[in-house]
């Protein structure tokens, strides 16, 4: 069963349509991932997912039940964590008081302070630094640490990669494959093809607010993937 | 298909209100033959809060710089004229726009201390200054110190001279701020102005100079605010620190910008219009009558953003004063898109 | 010298009244950038409702007991039901509904208490020195004041720096909507900061009314006041903000010895020239 759809989802920003008809469905455990050129409508995607964009309720469903237009904080309760492009640390607050923040919600779960330390073990010297003073790879996993402190049965990710250095990527994605094998299922969006392929089970291929393309990573050659990708 | 849109800024409604400007200013300017002095004395007094709430309205609506401090200039502006005239010995009426010149050159200065600030920080940055020139002026025993004094420049002048050359001076400045405030919305910093509302940082890169466009914007409202208080103080032939120095006057022109519609200038000649009906008729309640336009600048702050005139406006889309320039479609596209 | 040491002295204790007058509108700054022109005029209607309670219940203290929960509930109310509506970039609309809300409560309070000023009962407390020297007292409720100033100054930089709600406050400064993801509702924040800020803000109500005598039309010049602190301290900065209360109060007293008539505007004028040295204050946040 799957854990999240979206079924014929269209999403606007003011008067303009920017999602035409996504259905997208990822099922538990798996990691599925986004691909698409700049302004595809990935992003939108995302943030219609975790509520900061309105849709209508039953255009997308999370664990059996609706949940399109409900506030962001109500999706966060429900087990959907975003760890936004860009990241979007709060600056002022320490590496520590992030995470806290990630865990205003208190579900219950595995992930605590200890747990996110053991995932990232850099984190634990920099805890008490101003989150604005760390480096890029080093703020992404505040990033993901934070979202993960809210024991999400869903974690969305947009652009883990954005920005940082290959070996930082790898070291991201690798923390990412060890807490999906924990039991989270995970959507990544990636602008790099071949790490998405290589990370996912599943992929999407968005272009202009369509799904253009969607199957299992394993089966799509790259060949159609940069058909769907870049519409030639 | 090139050259087939055309840009224009006039609408029909701009030709026909232009015409009746002009007529209306002609028939107003008869008045000190016909007229009773009660009804030239309160066009007087409305003219000077039209001054006033078009130069906030070019501030803070048009400019983003929200001030609570404008009252500085008003008061700028009065002592200048009294300076001129029971000091100086310039005809008062001549020291009506040497008065506004010298509001300008001291918000030079004043505007360097002002741009520090940002924002609400603003607002309130000049309201300081705003006090610390009343109380200067207010411990300058040659002006009249706090209790003020009286405008003897005046005396030896004919009343209705001196009835019919105030007005004539008032009709003349609300219709120069007018055009001085259209004027300046469609010309090049005019449209920078526009650009800067909307996006600071994207205005910059667009060759925009900032700091120089809202210190021009912020000049020119303070002349506009001199002017007001000389012709204010002229009519009123007193002057005192608390009168000049008020911050009624800027509770007033937030009450007639933002009742009648901020960023447009149709919206400050409506608000100054209801300001005077709202004042003939409830005025009498005192203390109430100032609750109900405070609650009604809330009300229409929160409910109705863009005023009354906003509401007018767009429901009509009628534009007396247009700023913006606007494409206009060849006739046969036209008709396809209808 | 012990009259140079008597004008820091009552400066320091002026000083303290201006931090209380100010740390309501620093909260309000630091957690979501709002400038309440009104913030004077809440002072001022705190210490008129105090007066009247204190009437009612015979006791300045039980008088302010009973106002603190109210201040709390009305802050929280006026944030949720009012100025939630208001905040965004453009400061437009909050600058206009509270200098609004400002008007209507001098005239409402004019109607209801007439223009008389008048003081809050303090059973002699207002009256009660500490003799040190020759020519050198302190009041007792000056003393009073400053002691409060300097517990809640502590009181809320701990708020802010050490607790969940203090946290969420920074968190929501910083970013609103990441905060939002994060399952904060930023309106229940907003409202809960604005809640504490009227604790602040009945507390200087009340012993500014039992130090003084109150008019319904003193709102705007205590506003003045409190900003100065806080542009004076450092936006973000309690400890700032009682700094720079202090030397608003010291500033003002020795010009008030040099001229009863140039006191407020030696203040006025130290704060524009603290401005155009130090645009960001003495504390600004560095983090």
């Amino acid at each position: 069963m799957d854990l999240l759809s979206t079924r014929k989802l269209d999403a606007y920003y003011g008067d303009s349509q920017v999602l035409f008809g996504v259905d997208f469905e990822i099922e538990r455990g798996e990691i599925a991932a986004l691909v698409g050129a700049n302004g595809a409508g990935k992003s939108t995607l995302l943030k219609t997912v975790c509520g900061l964009l309105r849709a209508p309720r039953e255009a997308v469903r999370f664990a059996g039940e609706p949940i399109g237009g409900l506030a962001p904080g109500r999706i966060v309760r429900r087990g959907i964590a975003l760890v936004p492009e860009g990241r979007r640390l709060f600056p002022s607050l320490s590496a520590e008081e992030n995470l806290m923040m990630g865990g205003y919600v208190k579900r219950a779960g595995p992930w605590k302070l200890d747990s996110v330390y053991r995932l990232f073990p850099r984190l634990q010297q920099r805890r008490a630094h101003p989150a604005a003073s760390l480096s890029g790879g080093e703020q992404q996993m505040v990033a993901i640490g934070r979202a993960l402190m809210s024991n999400p049965q869903l974690l969305i990710c947009d652009e883990l990669s954005l920005g940082l250095a290959p070996v930082v990527v790898k070291e991201i994605y690798q923390a990412l494959e060890q807490v999906c094998r924990d039991g989270v299922t995970a959507v990544i969006v990636e602008q790099d093809v071949a790490v998405a392929q290589r990370v996912s089970r599943r992929l999407y291929c968005m272009q202009e607010g369509r799904i253009t393309l969607h199957g299992l990573s394993s089966e799509l050659t790259r060949e159609r993937i940069s058909r769907a990708y870049f519409g030639v | 298909m090139t050259a087939a849109f055309t840009v224009s800024r006039a609408t029909r409604a701009s030709r026909i209100g232009g015409a009746v400007a002009a007529v209306l200013v002609l028939w107003l300017s008869t008045f000190p033959w016909w007229a009773d002095p009660g009804w030239m004395r309160e066009f007087e007094e409305m003219s000077c809060y039209l001054i006033f709430a078009l130069m906030w309205n070019l501030l803070a609506g048009y400019g983003g710089m929200v001030s609570i401090g404008q009252q500085a200039f008003v008061g700028l502006g009065g002592y200048a004229l009294l300076v001129l005239g029971n000091h100086l010995h310039v005809n008062p009426f001549l020291a009506v726009p040497l008065a506004m010149v010298a509001t300008l050159a001291l918000a030079v200065p004043v505007s360097f201390i002002a741009f520090r600030l940002q924002g609400g920080y603003f607002a309130i940055g000049t309201w300081v200054i705003a006090e610390v020139f009343r109380i200067s002026i207010a411990n300058i025993s040659t002006v009249g110190g706090g209790s003020g004094t009286s405008l003897t420049a005046l005396r030896g002048i004919s009343r209705s001279t001196r009835e019919a050359a105030t007005f004539w001076l008032c009709l003349a400045g609300a219709t120069a701020a007018v055009a001085a405030v259209y004027g300046f919305l469609r010309s090049r910093e005019g449209l920078a102005l526009l650009a800067l509302r909307d996006s600071e940082t994207a205005a910059e890169s667009q060759g925009v100079d900032v700091t120089r466009t809202k210190r021009a914007v912020y000049l020119i409202a303070a002349a506009g605010a001199g002017l007001a208080g000389a012709l204010y103080f002229l009519g009123n032939l007193r002057i005192s620190p608390d009168a000049a120095f008020t911050v009624n006057w800027s509770a007033f022109a937030i009450f007639i910008v933002v009742v009648g519609g901020v960023g447009t200038l149709e919206g400050t000649l409506v608000g100054v219009a209801l300001f005077y009906l709202l004042n003939k008729l409830f005025s009498d309640y005192g203390t109430w009558y100032l609750v109900g336009l405070g609650l009604l600048a809330v009300v229409v702050t929160l409910k109705f953003p863009a005023g009354l005139w906003g509401f007018v406006s767009r429901r009509f889309d009628l534009h007396f004063f247009p700023v913006h320039r606007r494409l206009i479609p060849p006739e046969r596209d036209r008709a396809c898109a209808t | 010298m012990l009259s140079f040491l008597d004008t820091l002295v009552q400066g320091v204790l002026l000083g303290g009244l201006y931090a209380l007058f100010a740390l309501g509108q620093s909260l309000l700054f630091g957690v979501m950038r709002l400038t309440n022109t009104a913030h004077g005029d809440f002072i001022i209607l705190s210490a008129f409702v105090a007066w009247s309670l204190a009437v009612v219940t015979g006791s300045p203290w039980l008088a302010l007991i009973v106002l603190l929960p109210l201040a709390f509930a009305g802050g929280y109310l006026l944030q949720r039901l009012v100025l939630n509506g208001t905040i965004g970039k453009d400061p437009m609309r909050s600058l206009v509904v509270t200098f609004g809300l400002a008007i209507v409560i001098q005239n409402v309070l004019q109607q209801i208490y007439t223009a008389d000023p008048r003081s809050i009962d303090s059973g002699g407390l207002n009256t009660a020195t500490f003799q040190l020297a020759e020519g050198f007292s302190i009041g007792a409720l000056p003393l009073l004041i400053f002691a409060a100033a300097l517990a809640l100054t502590v009181g809320l930089q701990l708020l802010f720096d050490r607790t969940d709600l203090g946290r969420a406050f920074r968190a929501v400064s910083d970013d609103r909507e990441a905060a939002e993801l994060m399952g904060l509702d930023h309106r229940h924040v907003y409202a809960l900061a604005t809640g504490i800020a009227f604790l602040v803000v009945a507390f200087a109500g009340t012993l500014h009314g039992m130090k003084t005598t109150v008019s319904a039309t003193d709102g705007p010049s205590l506003l003045l006041y409190a900003f100065e602190a806080v542009i004076i301290g450092g936006m973000g900065s309690f400890y700032g903000t009682l700094v720079g209360g202090m030397l608003l109060g010291v500033t003002q007293d020795i010009g008030f010895r040099i001229d009863p008539g140039w006191g407020i505007w030696t203040g006025h004028v130290v704060f524009l020239g603290a401005l155009l040295l130090r645009p960001s204050g003495l504390f600004p946040r560095t983090r």
